[in-house]
């Protein structure tokens, strides 16, 4: 009987049972960032403990650094964190891409981008996007900042086994669907309590043909389906892609691949779970609501309360509809926008630049609409500056800025004030998401969002920007 | 680092509605900006218990009647979304024990009990039935009996509810915190550490 890759990662990395039936499991990686470290350095002093492996921790700051200017004068309760983190790196003799580094960004983009995502692995790191990591066909945990600590102290956590299910994409996307698309559509039809208790195997025929970036796209909004972590099988596009990257040891590069590969699961691997989805019905997602399966096909109307098929389901669209103030049954398409966003660790890699970029000539941002174009990292920020995208993204009409978390949530001055609706490239559209209690987030590809910029309305990017055929009337 | 079993827990409730109830709802990200948790506690559900103006709204949290409850009911999959303990740590900062819910997030669900607070899942009729006589007396008692997986209320109540062994376990032996076990491997875990490749 053959194994998953989560099977083989799991059981590699054992330690043992502990005496509540949790699996004491080895972090072979762990990875923080300046918001939940600090108080897990804290409660690590507070019982006179250290970090037990920290050439296994890596640091970066992300989530408060300004995008307009990221050295500028902070916020005194930013620069304190900042502080902290510094403190802490140097206390513990732990890697720290700072600022000045040059290899700042968000904690999930600067990972893959330096080979420190390693297939086979075990990754962690207090932070529920943490999934993404399984692009690589590691098993990559979100963690609380206690369990922060205990990696920290022991590089190891207690945890609860997962069951697995393969969710198989076949056949081929159609022109205008993206990986955003793909797990939004996932997520509307699984939900985001149906991953509770699994980890997601992306498996099929779509992801085999998806760049690693796109991988990690999918693999990044695991957590929004349910599921604590997702995976992709490493093959011939994982090794090229981690090839020759800072942290991959290049000596005997053949066998290093090869260990990685063993890694996929077997042809007769066994599965909690199997879903069968064709590509072919896929359309470019976007929400209408306040959770992240709260999606339909951008040629879908807005869902109507009347039609729910529960008392549950009725109250949950009023909600929803009343929070984004958006008319029942009428359609998406053509709901004015505020901002335009594009960035987060979901799509603010240098792929989703160029894609964009693609189309961005000859078109301006609509008046009135805020545009953000947010690189990632600093290395996406100087990949797009060497292939002239930022004059590109300007001449449209967006404002191009430096690496960070920026408008994906509220903890930097990108914020959304009162009840602004932002066309959304990050992950999540909970109620206040953006930094306005009442502001208002819609998720979507990235070249869904500058097609939203350009209309100054959610719009279908296959129609805006030409992109094969337009969708059948249904 | 809590070493007191924790068999039960009771107090007053207060029901907070909504399905699919996130971290960013129960605290939100811009009080997140410390590096303590101390303090969280006055932020727990800020932006529904305040309007933009800093005013309070209806929100029960600020219904009179339920000031002091210390057990919180909700819907389903409370506590989805990011991984930030500033959750749970918020609640158990505002005077929260313990949580009743259809159903709970993963990550939520064990930051909660690594801080000694349990989360038990109960039937949506049943945790109708408790809403509607907490509703109905403010005062009636609520009791999360950990050790035999039941609620009872003051009011007459007592049905099952649910919670995975070993949250269970950790909660009843006191071990909510398994620092102490994890440290007590280190050879186990030396031997791994020289065992498996690590990035550099
Ligand atoms: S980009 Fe958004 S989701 Fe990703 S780590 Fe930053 S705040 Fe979290």
């Amino acid at each position: 009987m053959g194994k998953s890759l989560f099977q083989k990662v799991w059981d590699s990395h054992r330690i043992g049972t502990l005496t509540d039936g949790r699996t004491q499991l080895f972090i072979g990686t762990h990875l923080i960032h300046e918001v939940t470290s600090p108080q897990a350095f804290g409660m690590l002093r507070d019982l006179g403990l250290t970090v037990k492996y920290p050439q296994r921790t890596f640091a970066t700051v992300d989530h408060i650094v300004p995008t307009v200017d990221q050295d500028a004068p902070q916020d005194p309760l930013a620069a304190a964190m900042m502080e902290a983190l510094r403190k802490n790196v140097d206390d513990f003799g732990i890697t720290y891409f700072d600022l000045a580094s040059g290899r700042q960004g968000i904690v999930h983009v600067v990972g893959p981008e330096q080979g420190i995502t390693q297939p086979g692995t075990t990754i962690a790191c207090g932070d529920s996007h943490t999934a993404t990591h399984g692009a690589f066909g590691a098993i990559a945990f979100g963690i609380g900042t206690t369990q922060v600590r205990d990696v920290l102290a022991t590089q190891t956590l207690a945890l609860e086994a997962l069951k697995v299910r393969r969710i198989e994409v076949s056949g081929a996307l159609p022109p205008g669907v993206y990986a955003k698309d793909v797990i939004l559509h996932i997520i509307r039809l699984l939900g985001a309590k149906g991953g509770i208790g699994y980890a997601y195997e992306y498996a099929g025929e779509v992801f085999d043909r998806m760049s690693m970036e796109e991988r990690m796209t999918v693999c990044n909004m695991s957590i929004e389906g349910g599921a604590r972590c997702g995976y992709v099988n490493p093959d011939a596009k994982t090794v090229a892609y981690l090839s020759g990257r800072p942290y991959v040891d290049m000596g005997d590069f053949e066998a290093t691949a090869a260990r990685w590969l063993a890694y996929a699961s077997d042809p007769d691997a066994v599965y909690d779970d199997i879903v069968r989805i064709d590509a072919a019905g896929i359309e470019p997602t976007v929400t209408w609501g306040i959770s992240p399966d709260h999606g339909i096909a951008v040629s879908e109307p807005i869902p109507d309360p009347a039609a729910a098929a529960t008392q549950g389901e009725r109250e949950t669209i009023e909600e929803a509809l009343a929070y984004m103030k958006l008319p029942a049954g009428t359609p998406i398409k053509g709901v004015k926008i505020d901002v335009a966003f594009i960035g987060s660790c979901t799509n603010g890699r240098i792929s989703d630049f160029r894609e964009v970029a693609k189309f961005l000539r000859g078109h301006k941002v609509a008046p009135g609409v805020t545009a953000l174009a947010v690189p990632g990292s600093q290395i996406v920020a100087i990949q797009c500056e060497q292939e002239g995208l930022p004059e590109i993204f300007r001449e449209a009409g967006f404002e191009w800025r430096a690496a960070g978390c920026s408008m994906c949530l509220a903890m930097n001055p990108d914020k959304l004030v009162g009840d602004q609706l932002c066309a959304s490239s990050s992950n999540r559209n909970f109620k206040g998401r953006q930094g306005s209690p009442t502001g208002r987030t819609v998720l979507m590809s990235p070249v869904m969002v500058a097609a939203a910029a350009i209309r100054g309305s959610i719009a279908d990017a296959r129609e805006v920007f030409s992109l094969g055929q337009t969708p059948s009337a249904t | 680092m809590s070493l007191d079993p924790i068999t039960q827990v009771s107090g007053r409730a207060v029901f907070v509605p909504g399905a699919d109830i996130d971290t960013d709802r129960i605290i939100p990200a811009r009080f997140m900006k410390c590096v303590t948790f101390d303090g969280l506690g006055e932020f727990a559900f800020y932006d529904v218990r305040f309007d933009e103006h800093g005013n309070p709204t209806q929100h029960p949290l600020n219904d009179p009647r339920f000031a002091g409850a210390s057990i919180l009911l909700a819907g389903v999959n409370f506590g989805c979304g990011s991984s930030r303990e500033h959750a749970p740590q918020s609640l158990r900062k505002y005077g929260f024990n313990g949580v009743i819910a259809e159903s709970f997030a993963e990550i939520f669900f064990g930051n909660s009990t690594t801080l000694a607070m349990p989360c038990v899942a109960a039937a949506a009729a049943d945790l109708a039935a408790l809403r509607a006589e907490v509703e109905q007396d403010a005062d009636t008692t609520v009791t999360i009996d950990v050790a035999a997986l039941r609620v009872r209320s003051s009011g007459g109540l007592d049905f099952p509810v649910s919670m995975p062994d070993s949250a269970r376990e950790a909660l009843v032996s006191g071990r909510c915190d398994p620092i102490r076990e994890l440290l007590d491997n280190e050879p186990a875990i030396a031997a791994k550490a020289a065992e498996l490749y690590a990035v550099r």
